[in-house]
């Protein structure tokens, strides 16, 4: 299905996830939603059916420009949203019928940055990945910090356990933002815009992280973006959505056909193959003396 | 990593429970009639040993009828408070968040003054309407609050403070038409005031309510911890997030209504005694709540011997002292977090 080659040949293959040997599913069929403003009214948002399978250590990039149906489809995938039709189903349960409790232990999400009204140290902060785990007060076990700390040494930030959280930068939050859901030990990690606010380095870096992750956890690590080039590169699956629809699902290199990408994000593009067999985008500009 | 231990949660509470002791001791011997600690601890012996009927009367009157039971209603109101100052912060994502600033306390007044009215012979129909007024202001603040399907801090507090200033308004006009009845006077439902104790019938069933509040909110102090992150990121986390939310609404509503239907409006205990305690000993909900719970009644019981105390025989009303306590700190939080 894709060329995992070029981007895992130098990785480490250890397993420090919970779950065990048996292989992780993730199946999308036929599934759709509707947002509608109240019972009964008419929909404002759709998401027609869109279907795919992922397994463990893949890395599925759901692309498309906004209002495309992005996060819907990544909240269909988390479990907190059931479909109007078809089924979402991680190692064939239904994941809008687990309980929030098992649903966090399997399913991890990151979101875009929420601000902190009373911000905890880093080491707190990813100590919270183990609440789906705890009992009534969910004092931190010697376990459960173990876990948080390791979850922190996996993404190179040790070093900040006990600083607070709003004296780090972007790019170490975020890291600590990734290391609370690593502690939460899922074997499915979601990522919505996880690249927004990071300057081109810091994305690389995340996404070569992510890949890591997959790979040495093996998670499957879906991840949201309009980051056409750097999904390119990355995602051994792409799911290209437009105004609701799903358009195409496929390797990057099946998917990446210029017309299409033209059509869906209205701009001129150019697409290339890439050594690896991974394709490449350009922006085509066309300048004035160009034209004449 | 310092997280949380059992040991560390039991030991601040009980040194907390020790300087709430010493405040007792403290506004039992201070006041227009001081008394010694020698002589204090000396009756207490008494009544420890069972005689309590050996006391001298003007003694017995002004402990243990007129101090004691002052105290014990402001350990009650400023556990209330405080806890549910915390728990509103956690539930609007505002470190602002107070029972008072937010008009609760007003509604709540409101809620008693009209039940005062329409049954005064009822006692428990006095709490119980200011539960309903607690209720109707936070939901009504929390839809004032919200822009574009999301809560914004700054009309959150904007609708808060509108909301106090039409409800006072409301007494004021309850107070002026209907003077004549028994409903307590003007400084108490604006002001708050310990110097009434509590119906003997009351007694219990607040003592209860406080009880069961607290530990309902106790029970989701887990959840607050990652409810104050982010809506989202708890229901990710495993947060019921509309169970806790409802948990917490419910409960804070009924604390703040049992502590304006005993002693009035005291504003500002829920902003700084939560504040207070975040600063000693961090933001951990678990430890937050109970060191609130013991930090509010310490803070009530100070501020209350001091409103007695300042210009004695005068008292002052016991908000006026939370207030000049309680503004600049509202003030000083404003500015450093507001953008």
């Amino acid at each position: 299905m894709s060329d995992r080659a070029t981007s895992t040949e130098t990785l480490h293959s250890g397993d420090s996830s919970s779950h065990s040997g048996r292989a992780v599913h993730l199946t999308v069929e036929q599934a759709s939603y509707a947002y509608s403003p109240g019972p009964g009214s008419a929909p404002t948002f759709t998401l027609g059916t869109t279907s795919f399978q992922a397994h463990e250590r893949e890395m599925v990039a759901i692309l498309g420009p906004n209002a495309s149906g992005k996060s819907t489809l990544l909240n269909l995938i988390s479990g907190t949203i059931a479909p109007l039709s078809g089924r979402v189903e991680l190692d064939g349960q239904a994941t809008s019928s687990l309980d929030p409790r098992t649903r966090a232990q399997r399913i991890a999400m990151v979101h875009q940055e929420s601000p902190l009204i009373f911000p905890p140290t880093a080491g707190e902060f990813v100590l919270q990945g183990r609440y789906p785990y705890g009992r009534a007060l969910r004092l931190a076990s010697e376990a459960d910090v173990a876990i948080a700390r390791g979850a922190l040494a996996q993404l190179g930030g040790a070093n900040l356990v006990n600083r607070p959280m709003k004296a780090l930068s972007g790019g170490e939050r975020q890291r600590v933002i990734l290391a609370r859901a690593l502690a939460q030990q899922p074997s499915l990690l979601l990522l919505d815009e996880p690249t927004l606010h990071l300057d081109i380095g810091a994305q690389i870096e995340l996404l070569e992280r992510l890949r890591q992750l997959a790979e040495e956890n093996r998670y499957i690590v879906v991840v949201v973006t309009h980051e056409l080039a750097l999904a390119a590169e990355f995602a051994n699956q792409v799911v290209l959505l437009h105004q609701g629809r799903c358009l195409r699902v496929g390797t990057p290199a099946e998917v990446y056909r210029r017309e299409l990408l033209e059509q869906v994000f209205e701009a001129p593009l150019e697409v290339e193959l890439g050594p690896a067999g991974r394709p490449r985008v350009t922006v085509r500009v066309r300048r004035r003396h160009d034209a004449t | 990593m310092r997280p949380l231990t059992l040991r560390r949660l039991v030991w601040t509470c009980a040194i907390l429970a020790l300087v709430l002791l010493a405040c007792v001791v403290l506004a039992l011997k201070l006041g227009a009639v001081p008394i010694s600690v020698t002589d204090l601890v000396w009756n207490l012996g008494r009544i420890a040993i069972g005689q309590s009927d050996q006391l001298p009367t003007d003694y017995r009157l002004i402990v243990f009828e007129l101090r004691l039971p002052r105290i014990l209603l402001g350990i009650l109101v400023g556990a209330a408070l405080s806890v549910a100052g915390a728990g509103f912060q956690a539930l609007l994502r505002n470190p602002l968040a107070d029972p008072f600033v937010l008009g609760v306390s007003s509604g709540a007044a409101v809620g008693a003054i009209i039940a005062l009215i329409a049954a005064p012979s009822m006692v428990l129909v006095t709490p119980l309407g200011a539960f309903v007024g607690a209720i109707a202001t936070i939901t009504a603040v929390y839809y004032l609050g919200r822009r574009d399907g999301q809560l914004d801090s700054a009309t959150l507090l904007l609708g808060g403070v509108i909301a106090a200033s039409f409800l006072s308004a409301v007494i004021w006009f309850l107070m002026t038409t209907l003077a004549s009845r028994d409903l307590r006077g003007m400084p108490f439902w604006m002001m708050g005031d310990l110097s009434t104790p509590l119906p003997s019938g009351l007694r219990w069933i607040f003592t209860v309510g406080l009880l069961a509040g607290i530990g309902a909110i106790y029970t989701t102090a887990a959840d607050l911890n990652l409810l104050v992150t982010g809506e989202r990121e708890a229901i990710h986390l495993g947060v019921e997030v509309t169970r806790v939310k409802l948990v917490v609404y419910v409960s804070a509503s009924l604390l703040t209504a049992l502590a304006v239907s005993a002693s009035g409006a005291i504003g500002y205990v829920g902003l700084l005694v939560p504040h207070a305690v975040r600063w000693l000993f961090g933001s951990d909900y678990r430890l937050l709540i109970p060191a609130s719970a013991l930090g509010g009644a310490i803070a009530v019981v100070l501020a209350d011997t001091l409103a007695r105390t300042v210009v004695a025989p005068t008292e002052l009303p016991v908000g006026a002292m939370t207030a000049i306590a309680g503004a600049p700190l509202f003030i000083y939080l404003l500015r450093r977090r507001m953008p």
